[in-house]
């Protein structure tokens, strides 16, 4: 596995543990949590990396994360 | 400068409102009831004669020494022990009173040694002073009677001796074991003539003792004597300064002789402590004149050369070069600093300052990354700011603590003290905790309830106690109505009550019965001031954030927060930690923690500092290692820090290390990190500078320079040459203008500067025009958010899980005599305690797997593999096992995985599947690594001898 890989691994499985916390709230509540939580503590890059994963399938995501990783972008 | 001595008041000043007047000696006196007559007179400036009585101990009226004469009375009573009363008139001296006392000294001195000038209390003896002081000529009694000279000598304990010749039987130091530290490992055995104190009928080293040095600091004569001042003699002159070991921050004297430090004594008007100390900060500061401190800048090219001595302008050019080459090629983004929680508020302010204005991004992070940082993110969001709530002082108006995850003897030991101090007189302990830590029962103190949760289900626990407040009426409404976010409220009230969160439900997830949990509940919601106090074990999860807002909940939702006895209360790990914190390390905030994206506040800093900053959060400690190994991330600077030891996942952080171009390391020693560094600034201990350190009840305290530092520039001068070299000039000729700049640029912070703390000793902060003398005890009439915040917090279980490979659960800690990475602790005679890590495993799994005591086990996770020696103890409870950090050749981070708290990335220490096995070898990875401890560390000796 290569190290971008597995860098790209490590920030879907990140992403995927904050949607997590949020998923217990009402769901536009939960997605804005989430933009928010990405927009306050994650770097540009790696936003710019978990959306350039989510915009070719987002392999591994899950549905809410998907969902607020593609609000990032907007 | 002076040798500062505290005044003895004989007995403890009583705090009542009530006042009373007396006459002593002629003239009125005023105190407050309860006051004994010996402090109201010593109050005026009259100290009447005593032996037994020191006013860090309770009165005890042995010695006979402290009589008066009280008009109206009979007799001549103790005035230790005789409290002021309203007209009560007193006369400490006539020629009846000066007749008895003579007596009584004549048989102290009958049985003692007359080695005075050559004694090593010689110049600090209150026996002496009181012969003085009576005018003792002779001694009647001769001294050829029954004695104890020939008492025996003690001196197992590496930092203090006991002459049995010497006592005096005043019972000072068992008082003060029992009193002050609470451990009770000193007592007077036998009757009458053969009464001799005793630490339990073995040697001192072998006893329960924990060299707090209470005993000693209590001792009127030579009889318990720091080995310092029998090697050196008496010091001539001290400076207050703070401790810089645990985040409690303690306050000593350090007693020097010029630029030696004889011994370092806690003092009396330190908040934090209030006289008292732990083996760490009284005994364990020889790391400070260490042989293996590094006192010369140091570079080399390649990981694999060795060091090259060189001048600071030398380092500090080929640092700054470097890191311009580095930027030019890999962009701006591609460096960092890691700021420490060893340093003063004032390094690390200018640490961030250099990566925000200097090196224009924001990767900049601390070592509280993997301690406390849920701590910050929780407690923002439910009540708006980032530290605990109480000072340490409110345990002493507390009912029932609750303390989860958090071993405080060994980790916080002066506030441990003084909590033991709280149960003893009658408060309830709840403990939630996977192991038997001492508090759970020791000496004098039993837990009403101890929760052996299993590691990874703190949340489920909180959930559990909270359930019970809910669903059994023990909300305080009136504090929810009048305080809290009712909307929020009903939200959280709704989902905490649903019968997941019940303790019936997740019995099987806690491993806790659920009538303790519900009998646990109803005591804290119902047993009057409730206070939370917590550690690691509740931070250092892949939910660390979310419990921690689950405790706010539970303390919100009993109404206890905002008045002393209460709180949250956060247990900091290092010194300096909650100051790091404040002082803006966080990649995603400024100093006050204030997001980077606020306009206002970057406008405030920019037009300060004179650049444009970024607005975008900066890389986590965990994303630089991730970024590096990656390729992306390729200098980077690190102050008083070892993350190749402390963080998680050793090889992992080592493999980006490698992959760096530039790394500078400024630290005391060549640390694991160093070996992989290409820079390396000397730099400066706590003696060597002056500064501040927050504690974890919000103190700033006073560090004061006692000695020049070794390498010729304090930490701070350190980031500023290499600031300059940079490009970035910071002009400050001390560190006292730094903070004028932090009280500028941060509201909390506003009204503190050194003359401030010159005045009042310490501040807390908030120290700002609201709070001109600083905030003991947060949230009072509302929070800083404004309405408490109740937030959701559902149990996720953690990722890592056992299984048949790996069915064990290891989860770290510290133990007492050592500290963190162990850096400073390993370079004394604390390692006498503690020379190497342990494992602990229940009997139970060390039987089935044909481990004993002693044996050399392999303890194995998914991702690495050490060899340590296996200690069998039913602290740990079957299934989990348990080993602290302190020496890198343990390798416990080899183990420990990378996986982290959702919110904040603080590393998930506490939860670790593994499996131990006997072995006979070290792993791999231990023999590469004592390979490359040599290997990585060398320094040319040419250039070493030319720069001689």
């Amino acid at each position: 596995m290569s190290a971008a890989s597995s860098h790209d691994e490590k920030l879907v499985c990140m992403a995927n543990q904050i949607a997590q916390y949020f998923m217990s709230q009402p769901h536009d509540q939960a997605v804005a949590g989430m933009v928010d939580h990405l927009r306050s503590f994650w770097t540009p890059k790696m936003r710019r990396q978990i959306m350039d994963h989510a915009a070719v399938g987002g392999a591994g995501l899950e549905s809410l994360t998907l969902e607020a990783v593609q609000r990032l972008a907007v | 400068m002076s040798l500062i001595k505290e005044v003895d008041y004989g007995t403890k000043l009583a705090t009542s409102a009530v006042s009373v007047t007396l006459t002593i000696d002629g003239e009125k006196v005023t105190v407050p009831q309860g006051t004994s007559v010996m402090a109201a007179a010593m109050s005026m400036g009259t100290a009447i004669p005593k032996l037994c009585a020191t006013d860090m101990l309770d009165a005890f009226g042995s010695c006979r020494l402290c009589l008066v004469e009280i008009e109206g009375r009979r007799g001549t009573p103790a005035s230790c022990t005789t409290p002021a009363e309203e007209g009560m008139v007193v006369h400490t001296q006539n020629a009846r009173l000066a007749k008895l006392r003579k007596s009584v000294m004549e048989l102290y001195i009958s049985d003692h040694p007359l080695d005075c000038l050559t004694c090593p209390a010689n110049g600090d003896c209150e026996l002496q002073d009181m012969a003085g002081v009576v005018g003792l000529r002779d001694v009647r009694y001769g001294y050829k009677g029954a004695n104890h000279l020939d008492g025996a000598k003690d001196e197992t304990n590496p930092y203090f001796t006991f002459d049995d010749s010497k006592c005096i039987v005043c019972s000072r130091c068992v008082r003060a074991c029992e009193e002050v530290q609470g451990t009770f490992a000193l007592t007077i055995q036998s009757r009458g003539f053969d009464s001799r104190v005793s630490s339990g009928g073995v040697d001192f080293l072998a006893s329960e003792c924990v060299s707090c040095g209470a005993c000693v600091q209590a001792c009127p004569t030579a009889s318990l004597t720091e080995k310092s001042i029998i090697e050196m003699g008496q010091p001539e002159h001290s400076k207050v300064t703070t401790c810089a070991y645990c985040g409690v921050g303690c306050s000593f004297k350090a007693e020097m002789q010029g630029e030696r430090v004889v011994r370092m004594v806690p003092f009396k008007d330190g908040k934090a402590n209030e006289g008292h100390s732990c083996v760490k900060g009284r005994f364990a500061y020889g790391y400070a004149t260490s042989k293996d401190r590094i006192t010369k800048p140091m570079i080399r090219a390649a990981i694999t050369d060795p060091w090259r001595e060189v001048s600071w302008d030398e380092a500090f050019a080929h640092a700054a070069s470097e890191f311009k080459r580095i930027q030019a090629k890999y962009g701006r983004e591609s460096v960092g600093a890691i700021t420490s929680s060893r340093c003063t508020n004032e390094e690390v302010f200018v640490m961030q300052k250099l990566v925000r204005a200097g090196f224009g991004n924001n990767n900049v992070d601390t070592c509280a990354r993997v301690c406390h940082s849920p701590t910050g993110y929780g407690l923002k969001m439910a009540f708006g700011t980032s530290a605990g709530t109480q000072d340490f002082k409110s345990v002493e108006k507390a009912d029932v603590i609750l303390l989860i995850g958090a071993n405080p003897t060994d980790a916080h030991p002066v506030f441990a003290s003084r909590m033991k101090k709280r149960l003893r007189q009658g408060a309830k302990l709840i403990v939630a905790d996977p192991r038997r830590i001492d508090l759970v029962k020791s000496p004098h103190v039993r837990a009403a309830y101890h929760l052996p949760l299993l590691p990874g289900s703190n949340v489920a626990m909180i959930n559990a106690l909270a359930n019970v407040v809910v669903t059994e009426g023990l909300v305080d409404e009136a504090f929810v109505r009048e305080r809290c976010d009712l909307s929020e409220f009903e939200n959280w009230a709704r989902f905490i009550a649903s019968p997941e969160n019940a303790p019936e439900a997740v019995e099987a997830i806690t491993g806790v019965k659920a009538a303790d949990v519900r009998a646990a509940a109803r005591l804290f919601a119902t047993g009057g001031n409730g206070a939370i106090y917590y550690g690691l074990g509740v931070t250092e999860h892949s939910q660390g954030s979310t419990m921690v807002m689950g405790m706010a909940n539970l303390a919100m939702a009993t109404g206890n927060l905002g008045r002393e006895g209460v709180g949250i209360n956060p247990l900091r790990g290092q010194n300096n930690v909650q100051g790091a914190c404040d002082m803006g390390s966080f990649p995603h905030e400024f100093s006050g923690y204030r997001h980077v994206s606020d306009e206002a506040t970057r406008d405030l800093f920019e037009s300060l500092w004179g650049v444009k900053l970024d607005h975008e959060p900066g890389m986590r400690i965990p994303n630089m290692v991730d970024e590096a190994v990656a390729g992306g991330f390729k200098g980077i600077y690190v102050q008083g820090e070892d993350i190749a030891q402390s963080d998680p996942d050793t090889k992992h952080v080592v493999s980006g290390l490698e992959a760096m171009e530039c790394v500078i390391v400024q630290d005391l020693f060549l640390n694991e990190t160093a070996k992989y560094a290409h820079v390396f600034f000397p730099g400066a201990s706590f003696l060597e500078k002056d500064g501040t350190f927050t504690n974890a009840e919000r103190r700033i305290n006073r560090v004061r320079k006692v000695m020049a530092p070794m390498a010729g520039l304090a930490d701070w001068e350190v980031t500023l040459g290499f600031a300059r070299a940079i490009g970035v000039p910071m002009r400050y000729d001390h560190p006292s203008q730094i903070m004028d700049e932090i009280a500028q640029l941060t509201p909390t912070f506003h009204n503190v500067s050194y003359a401030k703390l010159e005045e009042l000793g310490s501040v807390q902060w908030p120290c700002n025009d609201a709070a001109p003398t600083g905030t003991p005890i947060m949230h009072v009439d509302h929070f800083v958010r404004g309405k408490g915040r109740f937030m959701l917090t559902q149990f996720v279980p953690t990722q890592e899980r056992t299984g048949p490979l790996f069915p064990l659960l290891l989860t770290t800690g510290r133990i007492l005599t050592q500290y963190n990475v162990g850096a400073q602790t390993r370079r004394t005679q604390n390692n006498v305690w503690h020379g190497e890590d342990m494992l602990e495993i229940h009997p139970f799994d060390a039987e089935s797997r044909g481990i004993r005591e002693g044996d050399l086990v392999a303890l194995a996770s998914r991702i690495g593999e050490v060899s340590l020696r296996a200690t069998i103890t039913d602290r740990v409870q079957p299934g989990v096992v348990y080993t602290t950090f302190h020496h890198p050749t343990s390798g416990a981070n080899v183990v420990t995985t990378d996986n982290s708290d959702w919110a904040t990335n603080c590393p998930e220490y506490k939860v670790t599947a593994v499996q131990v096995r006997r072995t006979n070898y070290y792993s791999s990875w231990q023999d590469q690594d004592r390979e490359t401890s040599v290997s990585l560390r060398r320094i040319a000796r040419e250039a070493a001898d030319a720069a001689e």
